[in-house]
């Protein structure tokens, strides 16, 4: 367990995460505007979006799907009834003074998710609850000294906002939720995870607590919105709330915001006499039915996802768990093993993927969609491999000139005359050579001094240009030096 | 149900509407009455009664993921009483 060391013993600190995740769709959750991204101010609102008198929201069948399709990937519990309510605020950004969302009965309820520990134990996370809503508009404070700007492009944008239970006992733990449930997501097709343009966003509700004790009073941290934040505002919250409780103080229930620049939580006390959402069924919008034949439909067409794809990453191709991991990670990445190891062995496969490939990948920043050696090329290297055409050694060679050119390794192999050197009567010469060259070692070798048989082998591979079959080169000395 | 005058006065600040002093005495006293007026539904005893949320058996009606709205900026800011740059402009709102 991990717990935090304060002046006066061990703290504990409990973490329940809501995550918004806009929903992956052409057009809005309630209007036919456009979700696209980074389009120009106010152009992709309709007169819904902007909350003109009397427009009326009729809701996207697709984005029901995704919100059901989401809910099957988190095991959770399908609604068949939920309803629309009205959360009543006012914000320059939010046209209508309220947002459509889902208070008393989501269309999602409970279900759960796996993190992985870095100690490579699993822990089951418990999700409360899933449910739709509307995505508010973008103010900026930056371009104008007294004025705020709007844009509405992404008013109505329909998110999930997915609750977990306060299951969470640290940093690494919200870290692994969240790294977890954005591959869910993605696994799925139903959010894109961009964490960078505010496709998923996260608030950390968080409080501290002795060992074993109830739970204390929680603070709700908003607009933390990168992993890297997440571990920063867990840590300075902690210590800020051990800090006050240590010095005999209280903590007042409150939302805070996270201060990126700063890295600290500041409390946000304008939102809390605005706490007061009074949430009635929107009177606009029919309660939401689903069938339970459309919901197993949905289900059928689930893609594998990434715990039962680690589990049989492990079984059929022998990889083990820790790289499993690593590569379900993506899709993208466990797809291009997959091919690579189809047919070939697993283990050497996953090595070459996360070592050497990963290796260039990182050091030129691109994505493996991106990799100048296909999935299908690495496949032909390993067969060069397996059937000792070429040694492992000179395999790294051929890689890092099939990176370089993008062609092919039979193609690099023969070209540079890397074939690997399995002709006994070839080495045999070049063995002869070597020791009548070094003479006077061969007979200290005699003598006793055994560690020089790995000096001969350097020798011979090195009179081959590093092509002669490393193990034919050991039988053959072994024989002759015998 | 009575209303006194706090709540009236709370519930003006949570709607944005501006109520003088004088006034709220007047107003808890009609508001009052209409949610005396409502709940008189409070007798009829509806627990084994399912919410009804209309009488025609309609359904929610659903549209297709298309876009098929959007594209005239200059029409949504028209009416803004500020725009500059394709945006809204508010007075400046910033935590």
């Amino acid at each position: 367990m991990a717990t935090l060391q304060g002046r006066t013993g061990e703290w504990e600190m409990v973490i329940g995460l809501e995550v918004h995740a806009q929903i992956v769709s052409n057009a809005k959750l309630f209007s036919g505007a456009s979700t696209a991204f980074g389009a120009e101010p106010n152009s992709q609102v309709s007169l819904v979006d902007a909350a003109m008198p009397g427009m009326l929201p009729v809701i996207n069948g697709y984005c029901v799907e995704q919100a059901v399709r989401t809910g099957l990937g988190l095991k959770a519990e399908i609604n068949l009834v939920s309803v629309f309510d009205r959360k009543n605020y006012f914000y320059p950004d939010l046209p209508q003074g309220y947002q459509i969302s889902q208070y008393s009965r989501p269309i999602v309820g409970k279900g759960k998710l796996l993190i992985d520990l870095p100690d490579g134990a699993v822990k089951e996370i418990g999700i409360t609850r899933l449910h739709m809503e509307q995505d508010a508009g973008k103010s900026l404070h930056d371009q104008h000294p007294t004025k705020s700007y709007v844009d509405l492009n992404r008013s109505g944008v329909a998110l999930m906002e997915i609750v977990s239970e306060p299951d969470l006992r640290g940093p690494e733990e919200a870290t692994a939720y969240v790294t977890k449930l954005r591959s869910i997501l993605r696994y799925l097709g139903t959010c894109d995870g961009n964490m960078d343009q505010g496709s998923l966003r996260c608030d950390v509700n968080l409080s501290v607590r002795r060992p074993g004790e109830p739970f204390g009073t929680r603070c709700e941290i908003k607009n933390v919105n990168s992993i890297r934040f997440i571990r920063q505002a867990i840590e300075y919250e902690a210590r800020r709330q051990i800090e006050i409780l240590e010095d005999g103080g209280t903590i007042d229930q409150e939302t805070r915001l996270f201060d990126a620049s700063r890295g600290e939580t500041r409390s946000m006390r304008s939102k809390e006499e605005a706490h007061d959402y009074r949430y009635f069924p929107d009177p606009d919008l029919l309660p939401l039915e689903l069938d339970q034949s459309w919901v197993d439909e949905i289900k059928a067409t689930l893609p594998e996802l990434p715990d039962e794809k680690k589990r049989r990453f492990v079984e059929d191709y022998g990889v083990p768990v820790y790289d499993a991991g690593v590569l379900v990670a993506d899709r993208e990445t466990a797809d291009f093993f997959e091919v690579v190891a189809r047919g070939r062995d697993g283990r050497l496969a996953s090595n070459w993927v996360i070592g050497d490939l990963f290796g260039l990948l990182n050091k030129s920043g691109l994505a493996i969609t991106e990799s100048p050696i296909t999935a299908e090329k690495l496949g032909g290297l390993l067969d060069l491999i397996a059937d000792n055409t070429i040694s492992g050694r000179i395999a790294k060679e051929v890689f890092e000139a099939m990176w370089e050119t993008g062609k092919s390794a039979g193609d690099i192999v023969e070209e540079k005359g890397l074939r690997q050197i399995t002709d006994t009567g070839a080495i045999e010469t070049a063995i002869d050579e070597v020791l009548a060259r070094e003479s006077a070692k061969v007979e200290e070798y005699r003598s006793g001094k055994d560690k020089l048989f790995g000096f001969f082998v350097g020798q011979v591979m090195k009179a081959t240009g590093g092509k002669a079959n490393p193990k034919l080169v050991n039988e053959v000395l072994r024989k002759k030096l015998g | 149900m009575s209303m006194d005058k706090a709540t009236v006065a709370r519930i003006a600040t949570l709607a944005r509407i501006k109520v003088p002093e004088e006034e709220l005495e007047h107003l808890a006293g009609e508001l009052g009455q209409i949610l005396g007026w409502v709940e008189q539904l409070g007798e009829v005893d509806t627990a084994d009664v399912e919410p009804m949320t209309g009488v025609g058996g309609v359904s929610l009606p659903w549209r297709k993921d298309e876009v098929t709205d959007g594209g005239y900026p200059e029409r949504i800011l028209s009416n803004a009483p500020g725009a500059e740059a394709g945006f809204f402009t508010v007075a400046k709102v910033v935590e």
